[in-house]
């Protein structure tokens, strides 16, 4: 099973060091890493593997979101069926 | 393979424009608590709703977690409570009402359907009793909802439950006039109405349904509406082919939510509803999906060809991404739902009349349209007997939710809040139809040859 966190907004010094920091406290994996920023825009997504967490899925939903609004960032965290069955036929 | 352009577009869709999952809906029969004893019906029934829903809501949050998509209702409908009426003649049905309000509580749900009688062809004496009770009933509850289907294409239209219905439908709003006539909009009237229906204010569990079952009604007017901006100089058949699109990944939302809702409640898939619902919200209205399309305002002409193209090619796009789809499967036009629609009915452009075609092409039927609190019963009953020929004839479910606005006059508002918004007390004809509805009796069901 794997997550897709999404994160979006000013970039800022330590965001992917937070964001999975977060992801190690669970014991999820970070698989892959897709990042850019444009001008001062931050956008980060990033694939992690959630078969082996120590903790609920809507555990690391809710520390995600609480993290994004402490760095004023938007922070998605989504389960990959939800782009495999929307985007593929 | 997952590509970065689709999982931005996905978190685009819900974040700025208003995707949701509008109700997971569990339907549940209540046959096996028919009983004589209507006290005791009343505990089988108020038992069984909450031992197969008390996760609901549960569930229902914990998928909006997983897959990072907001489920705004989650809902529970029964078999139509005049079934279960119809074994204690002597008693009053409110009864059932209070418990099926009890059952709402406990288990946390936003609604229950299915204080419902179906009487198309003719009454039984619980479904007269039923009826009756209605006012009452939604006046001494806050989350049940009511229907009664006085019409069918098999059948013809059941014009002494049409009378019958006016009388009701303005009894209620009478007697809930201090919350803003707030029982009116929780009463359907419907032609031809569908058994599987997870959107309320008419969702019921039919009898050829199974025991327990989920159903989702998806939504996404603001999706659509998004995607059709980005072709400002697209032909109509384009247009079509991006609705279809659109309406492909939402319904697919939908079943993803429904397979997991059914898997972590140990209950059977039902149907996903791809219907277009709107809400008050900016940005999620279908008034603005047609103007979109080229109108300047909704209820001009050429609304309801833009509305036919609309609701054919969300069916066709959404058809294809779910096995099940069911229920009312459409665009839903209801007015002080809707922020462009109560624009074009404050402005005067969206009419009765227009509502009424538009009506013909598209899901449902004239729905959440507040008319002047003086309505006389008999013209509810003609408005509600206009749109169910429209049903019956066109082999389609149509329905009626008005709501007299008990001491405001043409042009005033009526304000709900909420989803249920707000709206302009719309113009009536004023030439009476009572001589029409007073005949009663019974419009013979239409033929099926000849058609021209």
């Amino acid at each position: 099973m794997r997550a897709v966190v999404t994160v979006i907004g000013k970039d800022n010094v330590g965001i992917l060091h937070k964001v999975s920091g977060v992801c190690s406290d669970m014991g999820a994996n970070v698989i892959e890493v897709t990042q850019s920023v444009l001008q001062d825009m931050f956008a980060m997504i990033m694939l992690v593997d959630i078969t082996d967490m120590t903790e609920d899925f809507s555990q690391l939903a809710d520390d995600m979101t609480k993290l994004g609004e402490k760095l004023g960032l938007s922070i998605h965290t989504m389960h990959e069926d939800v782009f495999n069955s929307m985007h593929n036929i | 393979m997952l590509n970065v352009y689709n999982i931005l577009e996905t978190i685009r869709m819900i974040q700025d424009e208003c995707l949701d999952i509008r109700t997971i809906t569990m339907g549940i029969s209540l046959l096996d608590c028919i009983d004589t004893d209507i006290d005791r019906a009343c505990e089988k029934v108020y038992g069984k709703i909450v031992s197969k829903a008390g996760n609901l809501v549960a569930v229902g949050q914990q998928i909006e977690k997983e897959y990072g998509i907001p489920i705004v209702n989650k809902r529970i409908s029964v078999t139509p409570i005049a079934m279960l009426a119809a074994a204690c003649p002597n008693e009053n049905p409110v009864k059932f009402a209070r418990t099926l309000q009890r059952a709402a509580d406990t288990c946390g749900v936003n609604f229950i359907g299915g204080y419902s009688a179906l009487v198309h062809k003719g009454f039984s004496p619980g479904d007269e009793a039923l009826i009756r009770s209605i006012p009452e009933a939604l006046d001494v509850t806050q989350n049940i909802c009511s229907s009664v289907n006085i019409g069918s294409t098999k059948s013809g239209i059941n014009m002494d439950a049409v009378k019958l219905m006016g009388q009701i439908v303005k009894e209620t709003a009478e007697r809930t006039a201090d919350r803003d006539c707030i029982g009116a909009a929780k009463l359907v009237v419907f032609c031809n109405a569908v058994e599987d229906n997870p959107f309320m204010a008419g969702a019921f569990h039919g009898v050829g349904e199974p025991d327990c079952e989920i159903h989702v009604g998806v939504s996404g007017p603001g999706v659509v509406r998004s995607a059709l901006s980005k072709y400002p100089d697209a032909s109509i058949n384009e247009l079509a082919d991006i609705i279809k699109k659109t309406a492909f990944k939402i319904t697919r939302m939908g079943q993803l939510v429904g397979a997991r809702a059914s898997e972590l409640l140990n209950v059977p898939f039902g149907i996903v509803d791809l219907s277009l619902a709107p809400t008050p919200a900016i940005g999620d209205s279908v008034a603005h999906i047609l103007e979109e399309m080229g109108l300047e305002m909704c209820g001009t002409h050429g609304t309801t060809a833009c509305l036919a193209m609309l609701n054919d090619a969300v069916k066709k796009g959404g058809v294809m991404a779910s096995s099940t789809v069911g229920g009312l499967s459409g665009a839903f036009i209801p007015v002080s739902e809707d922020a462009g629609m109560i624009d074009a009915a404050v402005a005067g452009v969206l009419s009765l009349e227009k509502l009424e075609a538009m009506t013909a092409v598209c899901s449902v039927g004239l729905d959440m349209i507040v008319v002047p609190g003086e309505i006389a019963p008999e013209t509810i009953s003609a408005i509600i007997a206009d749109e169910a020929a429209i049903g019956m004839v066109n082999t389609k479910t149509t329905a009626v939710r008005l709501i007299p606005a008990v001491g405001k006059k043409e042009g005033e508002m009526l304000e709900f809040g909420g989803l249920l918004g707000s709206g302009p007390v719309m113009p009536i004809k004023e030439k009476s139809a009572a001589k029409f509805i007073n005949r009663g009796g019974r419009i013979p069901a239409p033929m099926h040859s000849l058609k021209n």
